[in-house]
């Protein structure tokens, strides 16, 4: 059984260097402007939404590689 | 680098001994109080002493002191307040067992010394990518962080020395890292968890003698995830403890809602001959156990074994990620 958890560990490896990837691409370069005070709010509440999108994404695709790695096993 | 060897030393010293030399005099004091609960994975009833975590916060704080003493940095006094707080609210826990959502709240606030202090940086930083600022962003995260290391720690601590050994496994592996990232106080700030976690380790390994409880589980993830923080290695921690991490993913995405460990139908159940096997029971949440247990049954000290050589591999994951930290595409 150790061998689909190594794998498991592994996907979720390369999902997190994805991800990051994925955060700093997209939200690294955002910055609006010309909403004066509001500026900071605005920033932080697209970003704040962009990641969660992401990390909504993330947890899919990992719940899709968590069932197609393990359910060989826990249909035996 | 010199000048930090000496305090390095001094700290790590205190770290490993007070918690060797200290948590006998717990177990003791726990057994002629009556303070212990039954090992259910054992064939005969055996009582051990639970929580241990005393001895736990005595170790890591004295060593943080001393560290303190050497390096007045803010990052070390908030780590040292955010973790004597995250024992408390273990201690409360393991006195009286509270609602699902006690701990992750409670343990939310404890966070306040490293946001007051400001003993953090608001860069996010990834490997091959670079770092992302989020400032207000970064503040949520460290709020969500404190009590979801402190709960994924906690919610492996099933079986005879698998929290203990597997933190020593982790923070030995994020010690590497912050050396290699040249974060040299950080790094002997997380040599003093991998060192006080090990000395536990002695008496909370196959037969236990002491349980650390809610107290020292918690205690121990907290302070790995304000190392984490104050290091800015969260994303490297987050991958030296993957498999605690996927134990609170299988389980919280079978069960689908927070609740109180204890609260929960046991994944598990005996074979005559006392192994650990799968239990047949729809209703009983995936853990990283089961899993381990699907194919066939295993011993409590074998499943221990399979869990450290995960750790392992998810310690030579954050090395090799910490490498590639310095390395942009």
């Amino acid at each position: 059984m150790s061998i689909p958890i190594f794998s498991f560990i592994f996907a979720m490896w390369i999902l997190i260097i994805i991800g990051g990837g994925l955060m700093v691409v997209f939200i690294g370069p955002l910055s609006f402007s010309g909403y004066g005070n509001f500026d900071p709010l605005i920033n932080s509440g697209v970003k704040v939404l962009i990641a969660m999108i992401l990390i909504f994404i993330w947890v899919v695709a990992l719940l899709k590689i968590k069932n197609w790695i393990f359910r060989k096993t826990t249909t035996q | 680098m010199e000048q930090l060897i000496i305090p390095a030393i001094i700290a790590i010293t205190v770290a490993f001994f007070s918690v060797y030399g200290l948590t006998p005099f717990v177990i003791r004091a726990l057994e002629k109080r009556n303070i212990t609960v039954v090992d259910a994975n054992k064939k005969e009833k055996t009582m051990v002493a639970r929580p241990g975590g005393l001895s736990i916060i005595i170790g890591i704080e004295l060593s943080l002191i001393i560290l303190y003493i050497f390096f007045p940095i803010s990052e070390i006094l908030a780590v040292l307040l955010t973790t004597f707080f995250a024992f408390i609210v273990g201690l409360i826990d393991d006195k009286k067992t509270m609602g699902g959502w006690f701990k992750p709240l409670a343990l939310a606030f404890c966070a306040a010394p490293i946001l007051l202090l400001g003993a953090y940086d608001s860069n996010l930083a990834f490997p091959l990518f670079g770092t992302v600022q989020i400032p207000l962003l970064y503040m949520a995260l460290v709020v969500f962080m404190i009590p979801i290391m402190g709960n994924t720690i906690n919610s492996i601590d099933v079986l005879n020395g698998v929290a203990s050994g597997f933190i020593t496994i982790a923070s030995f592996a994020l010690s590497i890292c912050l050396f290699i990232l040249q974060n040299y106080e950080i790094g002997i700030v997380s040599l003093c968890l991998a060192f006080s976690s090990l000395a536990f380790y002695k008496y909370h390994k196959f037969p236990s003698k002491v349980f650390p409880g809610d107290s020292g589980a918690i205690t121990f993830g907290v302070f790995y995830g304000g190392i984490a923080i104050i290091g800015g290695v969260e994303v490297i921690a987050a991958i030296a403890i993957l498999p605690a991490i996927i134990n609170s993913f299988l389980f919280l995405s079978s069960v689908k809602k927070i609740v109180e460990h204890r609260q929960i139908k046991n994944p598990t159940s005996h074979t005559d001959d006392w192994k650990l096997q799968s239990t047949s029971e729809n209703h009983a949440p995936i853990t990283l156990v089961r899993l381990l247990i699907a194919k066939k049954p295993l011993s409590e000290k074998q499943i221990g074994y399979e869990i450290f050589k995960l750790a392992i591999f998810s310690g030579i994951l954050a090395i090799i990620t910490s490498f590639m930290m310095g390395v942009t595409i």
